[in-house]
């Protein structure tokens, strides 16, 4: 269906735009999408780095601070001059409705909910359990909360955890991907054809991307498939790992560093098995639709999100997680058999297209009107906010 | 010692009267929200019910398919200015005989090699899914209203004002399963 009214949306990533990362890549392939389809989007992002981001490409929402936030150190903004950014950026932006990502994060989507007032949308990406800061959600993070109109999860497990803290419900859109970025690539120069080839993508220093359950498989595997290669892609201290591994294993690893979009379409598609080692803390895996999309046969460990990607094998091989034994033990049996790798990408090729952009597009706007249906558009809240009223007055002049 | 126990009470008063004050704000709000859902779903059952309406008038479906399917989208219609729960009741029938008039994805496919067949039943599609949704978000803004309104001190002070409590709309909003639509 066609969506007559064109759309001014500000939609909010709170992690740094300049550094890699699930929700960062999803942010900006909704916005591509939906200007694609002829509305206007802004994002407001924070930014490590102003070189590293094209002029116009994100509102600059502040150098980010490193901090320790679900499980992991996260880059986040907030204070009072974020606020007062947040504020001005919605009153310049006279938005129809404001789409915030990842609003439970302390960052720049959570200043916002508690800034703006009128049509938002939320989407949770995470699903996180234990989260501390949601067990003792207080009083005005439930406020901000509460101005959420329409509610988005990404994976039945984000919602879970939504519904768990937050009660109420949540519809679910998967993540997009743009099969076609994937299916059509070309093939990685570094990969030669000769030989059966591993790709590990992700962070090579965060102990959930588990690249280390996937090194410590590798003896057995180069044991058994004696020309393997693997290829890591991914930042962090590549030294670290070299250090761990038993020298004779050196020339089994190759590093590709930090790829571009380009690069890891191109990797995906050249390899023969990408390995998921993730140990936790992923609701979806975005990485895995985009192999499938690629072709490539998936070996994932088993973790509730990765299953339901995979339609619980179906699409994809997948080893008890943490378990470098079962890894190495399912990775030998894959590499060995061609045939069972062509069943996968097949398998896989038809699971993703439910997760085409095209599809996740009609239900995003599906949203937007359904919470853009009071026809008034998105203000600035100082209701009860001495702080708000505050930094206002300071800042930014009264408006 | 006097004057400290005045300042402490007088804080403390304050303190009472932001707390209700802020309260009373996001009651306010979330009372907004529920109107503007309500507003966005009725919009589109509307569309939902115009939508079958053609549907059933465009000579695609079977006779009896398509007389099922004009009644209750007729009915469904009328019912929009009516009581609350007759329309519930209206728009879950007809929810009910779409379901039972494209529960068959095969046949749906073949309706589909008509230009305007697919046309329809794509809009049918989208009006569903977003019947789903708006109800959905309704349900949440209502769910929170009524916890907040539960509490005694809210209740104590009438800081919902003259504002009826909110009901969730209890509706059956399934997908026909011929529509090969995949839901939440």
């Amino acid at each position: 269906m066609t969506q007559q009214q064109r759309l001014r949306i500000g939609m909010v990533c709170p992690y740094a735009w300049d550094s890699p990362g699930g929700v960062r890549s999803h942010v900006a392939d909704l916005a591509f999408e939906l200007r694609e389809r002829g509305h206007v989007v802004d994002i407001l992002a924070p930014v490590d780095d102003p070189d590293l981001v094209p002029a116009g490409e994100v509102t600059n929402g502040g150098k980010p601070v490193a901090v320790p936030y679900n499980g992991s150190v996260a880059r986040l903004n907030f204070g009072l001059r974020a606020t007062r950014q947040v504020r001005r950026w919605i009153q310049e932006g006279d938005f129809d409705l404001v789409h915030v990502h990842e609003p439970i994060a302390p960052g720049l989507s959570l200043l916002t909910l508690w800034v703006a007032d009128g049509p938002i949308v939320a989407t949770w990406h995470s699903s996180n359990p234990r989260s501390r800061i949601l067990a003792g959600l207080n009083r005005l993070v439930q406020t901000a909360m509460e101005k959420v109109s329409g509610r988005i999860a990404v994976s039945e497990d984000a919602r879970r955890t939504l519904v768990a803290h937050l009660g109420g419900d949540a519809v679910l859109i998967p993540n997009g991907v743009r099969i076609s970025a994937f299916d059509s690539a070309e093939r990685h120069p570094g990969f030669d054809p000769a030989h059966p080839t591993l790709l590990f993508l992700g962070r090579i220093d965060e102990p959930r991307k588990g690249l280390s359950v996937l090194t410590a498989a590798l003896p057995a595997i180069v044991e058994a498939v004696p020309d393997v290669h693997l290829f890591i892609a991914g930042p962090g201290d590549e030294q670290e790992v070299i250090d761990d591994l038993p020298p004779q294993l050196h020339r089994h690893v190759t590093f590709l560093g930090m790829v571009s979009d380009e690069e890891k379409a191109s990797a995906l598609r050249s390899a023969d098995v990408y390995v998921a080692p993730n140990t936790g803390g992923e609701s979806f895996g975005i990485v895995l639709i985009e192999s499938m999309a690629a072709g490539t046969a998936v070996l994932a460990s088993d973790l509730p999100a990765f299953s339901r990607v995979l339609d619980h094998g179906s699409a994809g091989a997948q080893f008890a997680n943490e378990d470098s034994a079962d890894l190495a033990r399912a990775a030998i049996a894959l590499l060995g058999d061609p045939e069972r790798r062509a069943q996968l990408s097949a398998a896989g090729a038809l699971r993703v297209r439910r997760f085409d952009w095209d599809h996740v597009i009609d239900d995003v706007l599906a949203v937007y009107a359904s919470v853009t249906a009071g026809g008034e558009g998105v203000t600035t809240d100082l209701r009860g906010q001495i702080l708000g009223r505050l930094s206002t007055g300071l800042g930014s002049g009264q408006r | 010692m006097n004057g400290l126990w005045i300042a402490l009470g007088v804080a403390l008063v304050a303190l009472f009267v932001w707390y209700l004050s802020s309260t009373a704000g996001r009651l306010d709000r979330l009372h907004r929200r529920i109107e503007t859902s309500t507003f966005a779903l009725d919009a589109q059952l509307l569309r939902r019910s115009s939508i079958a309406i053609e549907l059933s008038v465009a000579g695609i479906l079977d006779p009896s398919s398509s007389e099922v399917i004009a009644e209750t989208a007729h009915l469904a219609r009328l019912a929009a200015d009516g009581d609350v729960d007759d329309r519930i009741r209206a728009e879950s029938a007809l929810t009910e005989v779409l379901m039972q008039a494209l529960d068959d994805a095969e046949e749906v496919t073949f309706l589909r090699e008509d230009e305007v067949a697919a046309q329809l039943l794509d809009e049918l599609t989208a009006a569903i899914r977003r019947v789903e949704l708006s109800r959905r978000f309704l349900n949440d803004a209502v769910l929170a209203c009524r916890q907040i309104r539960d509490h005694r001190l809210v209740r104590l002070f009438r800081l919902a004002g003259h504002t009826p409590l909110p009901a969730t709309w209890e509706m059956d909003d399934r997908a026909p399963v011929g529509l090969g639509y995949l839901g939440t």
